[in-house]
């Protein structure tokens, strides 16, 4: 059985301007500790259905599946990461940040602090534990942002561009420590971007979404070893397979 | 820059300003245009305080002024908080207490004090709701709109770790209105402390800082009243820099929330 299975998902946007579709029948699964990237331009749908993912948007029809029990609202069984750096609490430290999610199932302090101190290890942020968000630069805040999405253990991160705000020589360094992180907790892994590089560096399969309305057009596994080479020549293959995709709907469009 | 630098010279420039408003008080009161009765001179007035201080009778009205406004600020942030984090909480609540704010808020605190010596007698007890009056509104506005500009964003992020109820409201509202809230507290110390002297120039009976201004009008004493005011002046600069600045620091300013200013 798939760990996430996501079948016949649709969602209607009432808008003043009438109905407008934002995802239509979407399907696609996951096994576990797979990492998955949505590729797609603005408008395309990936984020109302990473939201739908996530709890915070009800489909009007189909439905999603974690672990075989269907997804009704937001659960501790998914971690979440948004592209806005203001997701953290700016009124905790970054280790206060990190052990919310225990908080609020009542792990006990020393506990808690205990294992959000492993989890700022792992994103290579221990030294900033004590720091407030706002003496972080956005790739920090993002790394702590990851840290406390991870830090309650869920079965699957869901992450909403995350590094899509970066520049681009720390969007890199960023990439390569999330494929650290993924590699050593196995996560599922659900990742929105429409950055194409970056789904080829990080991904086992590139789900491609197309807008108006919103659909999946091709699912393309990323056969490569890892850590991946973006220079190499199998890399820039996948990549314009990923942008044919791609373009190809803007031409019909 | 250290902190304690920062404090050093934000001290210096406000001794610099208060000195220069000071020199040129000065210079008018010598100037010869005005009776020395009606604009007495800076040293005078200090040596009419330093005796007020000394034989107890300004700390006496001090410590009325200073009943009275905290009394009635705590009540009016014991009422206004709670209330304006639960209009802006919840729906029923905003509708119900919102056109009550919106038609008693306009009315000058001042404005009641006739009433509330009619209902309640001249003497703390009316002083004391004026103050309450006064100071509730903008702490229960400050309140209701910090609650509604919560970042959504806290509130998504919140609840996928699965914080609701008691926690939610603790955790993660309160402390994201905070700017706001803090706000509220600084406008509702201001507007006690405008309630608090009028309504003891007019509701009073012989202790408090603005029934000494009033009373001394009677006898022509400029100096008493410049006295008063000195220290309704330094009062407020205690509550305003030290009192505020502190939660500030504590806070919102640590956290990063608001900024200080630049240069």
């Amino acid at each position: 059985m798939h760990q996430i299975e996501v079948r016949d998902v649709t969602l209607v946007y009432d808008t003043p301007a009438g109905r407008v579709p934002g995802v239509q029948d979407v399907s696609f699964s996951l096994e576990a500790s797979e990492f998955l990237c949505i590729v797609g331009r603005s408008g395309c749908g990936k984020t109302t259905l990473l939201n739908i993912l996530a709890g915070f948007l009800a489909p009007a029809a189909g439905e999603i599946r974690i672990g075989g029990k269907v997804v009704t609202g937001h659960g501790l069984d998914r971690g979440i990461v948004f592209q806005d750096f203001a997701q953290l609490f700016p009124w905790r430290t970054a280790l206060e940040n990190v052990a919310f999610g225990l908080e609020m199932k009542g792990v006990p302090k020393a506990e808690r602090e205990g294992i959000a101190l492993k989890q700022l290890q792992l994103v290579k942020l221990e030294k900033f534990a004590q720091s407030y968000p706002h003496h972080l630069s956005g790739g920090m805040q993002q790394r702590v942002a990851i840290a406390r999405a991870l830090a309650y253990n869920p079965a699957v991160l869901l992450m909403d561009e995350p590094f899509a705000a970066l520049d681009a020589l720390t969007r890199e360094e960023m990439q390569r420590i999330l494929a650290d992180v993924w590699r050593e907790t196995r996560k599922t892994v659900i990742y929105v971007t429409h950055n194409v590089a970056e789904a080829v560096f990080l991904a086992d399969r590139v789900v491609v979404m197309t807008p108006h309305p919103g659909t999946v057009k091709a699912q393309v596994p990323i056969r490569l070893p890892r850590p991946r080479d973006p220079l190499s020549i199998e890399f820039l293959e996948y990549q314009k397979e990923l942008l044919r995709h791609l373009t190809e709907q803007a031409a019909e469009a | 820059m250290k902190a304690s630098g920062q404090r050093a010279r934000s001290i210096r420039r406000a001794v610099v300003t208060l000195a220069a408003a000071a020199a040129l008080y000065e210079l008018m009161a010598r100037s010869g245009l005005f009776p020395a009765a009606l604009v007495p001179t800076l040293p005078a007035v200090a040596r009419t305080l330093t005796a007020m201080l000394l034989d107890g009778s300004m700390l006496r009205h001090a410590a009325y002024t200073l009943y009275r406004l905290l009394f009635g600020l705590g009540l009016a942030i014991a009422v206004g908080l709670p209330l304006g984090i639960l209009m802006g909480r919840f729906r029923a609540v905003e509708h119900f207490f919102l056109p009550l704010a919106s038609v008693l808020m306009p009315i000058p605190s001042l404005a009641w004090v006739p009433v509330f010596i009619l209902w309640f007698g001249i003497g703390d007890t009316t002083t004391i709701l004026i103050v309450f009056y006064a100071a509730t509104f903008p702490m229960l506005l400050n309140a209701w709109s910090g609650v509604r500009s919560v970042n959504p964003l806290w509130l998504r992020a919140a609840g996928a770790m699965g914080a609701q109820g008691q926690a939610l409201f603790w955790k993660v509202i309160i402390p994201g209105a905070s700017p706001f809230i803090i706000t509220g507290f600084r406008q509702a110390v201001l507007r006690a402390w405008i309630a608090v002297v009028g309504a003891e120039i007019i509701a009073a009976s012989a202790w408090g800082l603005g029934w000494v201004i009033f009373d001394a009008k009677e006898f022509l004493n400029a100096d008493v009243m410049l006295a008063s005011l000195a220290v309704i002046g330094g009062l407020g600069f205690f509550f305003e820099r030290v009192v505020l600045g502190s939660i500030e620091r504590a806070t919102i300013l640590r956290w990063g929330m608001v900024r200080a200013a630049k240069n």
